[in-house]
């Protein structure tokens, strides 16, 4: 067991920090204050790479693993969560399932633009009337002739309008299981501009507010027969293995929000005066520290383990991570809430006001607890492969 | 076309100085970093590569560790590195390095020669025209635009109030300033294969043409005859007022010090 | 090499368009120091196309002789032809001490030209002396007298040596402008002038000017005012340093800027301070938004009176500032320069 990082993963990280405080840190205040999707950053990550980093090098992308990919998304996420979000759901929600789950025609079509960052992938699940509950769905696809026709809606849709190749999820049929008639759901790939299938409102949002979350709308939307992602009737197989790896994503996201407040706060309480003395030597913030630099610790452990354990399923495409990546979310995403929230306080009025960023990074971690699976889903998905 | 490019690791000075206890400085507690005039030379073979195509070789002199700045430099697109480092090398002043260089060189074919115009650690911007003056080739210093014009570059050579446009027949060098691009990132890809990549290794029994007199702190003219960390001037008095307080205070000492 | 062959102090007298850089009387002025403390003369040395009437100037002060370099190939500074003229003059005079400007050119041409003769070069010292080498006796190690003892700068200004070259000659170092004094000017005195053609043949190293471009600037050369406004990177914008040439308009200062706003392109390059811009050291300095990066100091911190204005209390440039003002100067600048205009008034 080792818990070094190897010399590729400590330079990849020296990049990405670097990446980030340059490019990414300056621009998180305006990107949180304006709600505008940060374009010209995502155009200089592209150029870096980092849009395809778990790609493999044939189909355009930067060859590297799963960790690598968590790498980025956590020092994204120390000083911006929406950009970290921007590369966890193209990369883990997108280009993934084309990867895992496309035929060779679908990955040489879409994966090298997705890789090089020309194009922006999106994921298309949650409904109205369908979150957690993935049967709730009411979006159709039909088939007519060459062409599937899809109608309905999907809610919340990160990088919703300015991605370019979307993974939608549809029913397709029913079918009898277990003597009950349920949904058949399948997966699709759609591409922005086709007839039919426009953007609704645009979610005003407590954080990652340059995410671009829109509404989708499929209204006769015809999409080439060619357009379904693996097989028709196990769209909710897809979506459940996306999700694992998605996860992932989000538990660095996650990280690296929690970890961007420690870094702040750390540095605020050796500057900030009170009573004459820097509040760092007062005992009650030197605990406070210590609980909340002991659990990033952890989450990240358990982010690098989930990481790594999928890497071990690209190689033999049978390792499960699904427990891994639901603990290494519930618990970073718990922490990123933890940490935040007491980093406020430790910046006192301050840490209330927007020139300070933690109380961004507070309003950016709740989301973590949320989306990809609440935290109560997590819940489920570990107890359940503790009970099986 | 075939590019050299001359790289070095140095201590990273800006914004993490770090000193000890006693007010010295704490090299050990620094970051190392490819010297910023270096990354920019590197960047300017970097985009002759894209733009004529060309294979750019990265060299350095430097202990077993610099290795890692060769590994960066391959990692943003540099096609192969050579670390050049011995014993007998070392305590090089500026002569002596870039006898060294120059040696090592003479093993390469090359087209164009490009290094930083100088180090943040030595600051002495010499180590470049030496080793063109070693090889027989002409130099440019102070580059801030290189295009290549058949077998002649063509490059804008800064001055403080104006600049030339130079021709020069290849070969040549090139000493290159940090304002003359903003160097690209590596990618996690070019780190992947740089960190699997093969460096060529060099010793003193590679370099070619270069007598052992000339070589490290024997074969440096120039010797240290003290070296301190420099004392810095007090800090003065500081205020944290409201505007119109500050404003009274400069005004203040302006007069105090007669300057109104 | 016999270095007891080698006598004198000689200077380059940097001209550029046949107009002598204020580098070469600051050499004079150096060279006449450590001459006088070896019983020597001060040789300025002067390359360039149809410059020979400089020469009186480099005698009025201080020069005792003047070599002039004269040749059409020589009109405009390249660095082969300037190369060959100083490696020539070197081998034919035999100088102890050589010293060349630290400018754009004085630092491509020196390490040029020691290269080519083989001795050792100091690269931009702040401090030149005649002493002992080794400083302080080592048994066992012969101490040299009379060796040029180099003092400069290193790692971004954080460390500071002192280095000799004992065994080799002439003894070359680039200086930075701005640093020594000149001698006053003695109208009417002379040097012996000697000329001295090595012959010029264009080689493979002579390389073709295509173009002259000059920056116009109207603006006073900053390392010669009285008084600096300088920006930095927290002025924020190209549009904002007028609030600065507003201050500078009441005091009859000079706007100076930090590296940052010449990278972003605010400013044009001379005017910015700092270890790869200029050595200035005005009477009174402003450093306005400026964070005070080693490098920066490097550049400014010999002025005699330093006012910060900085929002960051933790600035660095504050370790260095007489006078910090921890604040906003978007609102301190204006109601300065305002106050300052009422108190000028009043006078």
């Amino acid at each position: 067991m080792d818990f070094t990082l190897s010399k590729k993963h400590e330079m990849a990280r020296t990049l990405f920090r670097e990446f980030a405080e340059k490019e990414v840190k300056p621009l998180a205040i305006e990107v949180d204050e304006t709600e505008e999707f940060p374009r010209v950053t995502v155009e200089k990550m592209a150029k870096a790479g980092f849009m395809g980093i778990p790609i493999p090098k044939e189909y355009g992308g930067q060859g590297c693993d799963i960790l690598t990919y968590a790498m980025c998304v956590e020092e994204l996420s120390k000083v911006c969560g929406t950009t970290g979000v921007i590369v966890s759901a193209h990369t883990s929600l997108c280009c993934d399932p084309i990867l895992t789950f496309g035929t060779e025609e679908q990955k040489q079509k879409y994966l090298p633009d997705l890789a090089a960052g020309r194009k922006i992938g999106a994921f298309g699940l949650t409904e109205p009337g369908a979150g957690t509950d993935a049967q709730g769905q009411q979006t159709k696809a039909v088939l007519d002739g060459e062409e599937w026709v899809l109608n309905g809606s999907k809610i919340f849709i990160t990088n919703g309008k300015e991605a370019d190749v979307y993974v939608i999820f549809a029913i397709t049929g029913m079918v009898e299981k277990r003597g009950r008639m349920t949904k058949e759901i399948s997966a699709f790939i759609v591409e922005k501009g086709t007839p039919g299938f426009t953007f609704g409102t645009k979610e005003k949002k407590m954080g990652i507010r340059g995410s671009s979350t829109y509404e989708l709308i499929f209204t006769d939307c015809r999409i080439p027969k060619a357009n379904l992602l693996g097989q028709q009737g196990k769209g909710f197989n897809i979506a459940m293995h996306t999700l694992d790896g998605g996860r992932i994503g989000i538990a660095a996201q996650a990280l690296g929000i929690g970890e961007g407040a420690l870094e702040r706060t750390i540095a605020y309480v050796k500057e900030r005066k009170q009573f004459g003395k820097a509040i760092g030597s007062f005992q009650n913030t030197q605990f406070q520290l210590a609980d909340m630099a002991t659990k990033a610790q952890a989450a990240q452990f358990m982010v690098y383990k989930a990481a790594t354990t999928k890497d071990q399923y690209t190689k033999d495409h049978k390792t499960s991570y699904s427990v891994e990546a639901a603990m290494a979310k519930l618990y970073a995403a718990e922490m990123a809430m933890e940490v935040t929230t007491k980093a406020v306080q430790l910046h006192g009025g301050y840490g209330y006001t927007r020139e300070y960023e933690v109380e961004r990074m507070m309003r950016d971690a709740k989301i973590t607890e949320i989306y990809e699976g609440t935290s109560e889903v997590q819940r489920m998905v570990i107890s359940a492969n503790l009970l099986k | 076309m075939k590019i050299v490019v001359c790289i070095k690791q140095v201590p990273d000075t800006k914004g993490g100085v770090k000193f000890n206890p006693d007010g010295t400085l704490d090299r050990a507690a620094m970051m190392t970093i490819m010297n910023p005039d270096d990354k920019a030379g590197l960047e300017a073979a970097l985009r002759l590569k894209d733009q004529y195509g060309a294979e750019v070789t990265v060299i350095t002199m430097g202990l077993p560790k610099a290795e890692d700045v060769l590994r960066e430099a391959m990692a943003m697109g540099a096609d192969k590195g050579i670390l050049v480092t011995d014993r007998v090398l070392g305590g090089a002043d500026t002569w002596a390095t870039s006898q060294t260089l120059a040696g090592a060189i003479r093993n390469l074919e090359y087209d164009l020669i490009i290094t930083g115009r100088q180090a943040i650690d030595g600051d002495t911007a010499q180590v470049g025209p030496q080793i063109s003056e070693h090889l027989g080739i002409p130099v440019i210093s102070y580059a801030q635009k290189i295009e290549i014009d058949g077998d002649s570059v063509i490059v804008e050579r800064q001055y403080d109030d104006r600049y030339h446009v130079l021709k020069a027949k290849m070969p040549c060098l090139i000493t290159a300033l940090a304002e003359l691009n903003a160097p690209r990132y590596m990618t996690p890809g070019g780190i992947f294969d740089a960190c699997d990549a093969e460096i060529t290794v060099w010793g003193r029994a590679n370099l070619v043409d270069v007598e052992d007199s000339n070589l490290g702190l024997k074969g440096s003219p120039t010797q240290i005859a003290k070296a301190s960390d420099k004392v810095r001037k007090g800090q003065g008095e500081k205020i944290n007022k409201d505007v119109t307080e500050s404003v009274d205070y400069i005004v203040d000492k302006l007069k105090v010090r007669h300057v109104i | 090499m016999n270095l007891e062959e080698y006598k004198g102090v000689y200077v380059f007298a940097q001209q550029v368009d046949n107009v002598l850089n204020s580098i070469a009387f600051e050499l004079i002025g150096k060279g006449k120091d450590l001459a006088e403390a070896l019983g020597a003369e001060v040789t300025a040395v002067l390359v360039g196309s149809d410059v020979k009437n400089l020469a009186d100037e480099l005698a009025e002060y201080g020069a005792d002789k003047v070599i002039v370099v004269d040749d059409p190939e020589l009109k405009e500074y390249r660095t082969e032809p300037y190369a060959h003229a100083l490696a020539s003059v070197i081998k034919e005079f035999k100088p102890e001490i050589f010293l060349v400007g630290a400018t754009a050119i004085g630092r491509d041409l020196g390490p040029r030209v020691s290269a080519r003769i083989h001795t050792g070069l100091t690269a931009d010292c702040t401090q030149l002396e005649i002493g002992d080498f080794p400083i302080n006796p080592i048994p066992g190690k012969e101490q040299k007298h009379n060796q040029l003892l180099m003092t400069r700068p290193a790692f971004g200004g954080n460390t500071i040596a002192t280095i000799a070259c004992p065994d080799f000659r002439p003894q070359m170092a680039t200086v930075r402008p701005g640093v020594m004094q000149k001698r006053a000017k003695v109208a009417g005195a002379k040097a012996n002038v000697i000329e001295f053609n090595p012959g010029f043949t264009p080689d493979n190293k002579y390389v073709e000017i295509l173009k002259v471009v000059k920056a116009v600037s109207d603006t006073v050369d900053i390392m010669d005012a009285k008084i600096l406004v300088s920006g930095g990177r927290g002025v924020g914008s190209a549009e904002n340093f007028k609030i600065l040439d507003d201050l500078a308009a009441v005091l009859g200062a000079t706007v100076s800027c930090s590296r940052a706003v010449v990278d972003a392109g605010w400013k044009p390059k001379d005017l910015q301070v700092g270890q790869t811009g200029k050595t200035v050291r005005p009477n009174v300095y402003f450093a306005i938004g400026i964070s005070g990066a080693i490098q920066h100091l490097a550049g400014m911190e010999e002025s005699d009176i330093i006012i910060a204005i900085n929002k960051d209390e933790s600035a660095p440039i504050f370790d260095v500032a007489d006078y910090g003002i921890v604040g906003d100067l978007n609102k301190i600048v204006p109601a300065l320069t305002e106050k300052l205009k009422a108190e000028l008034a009043a006078k």
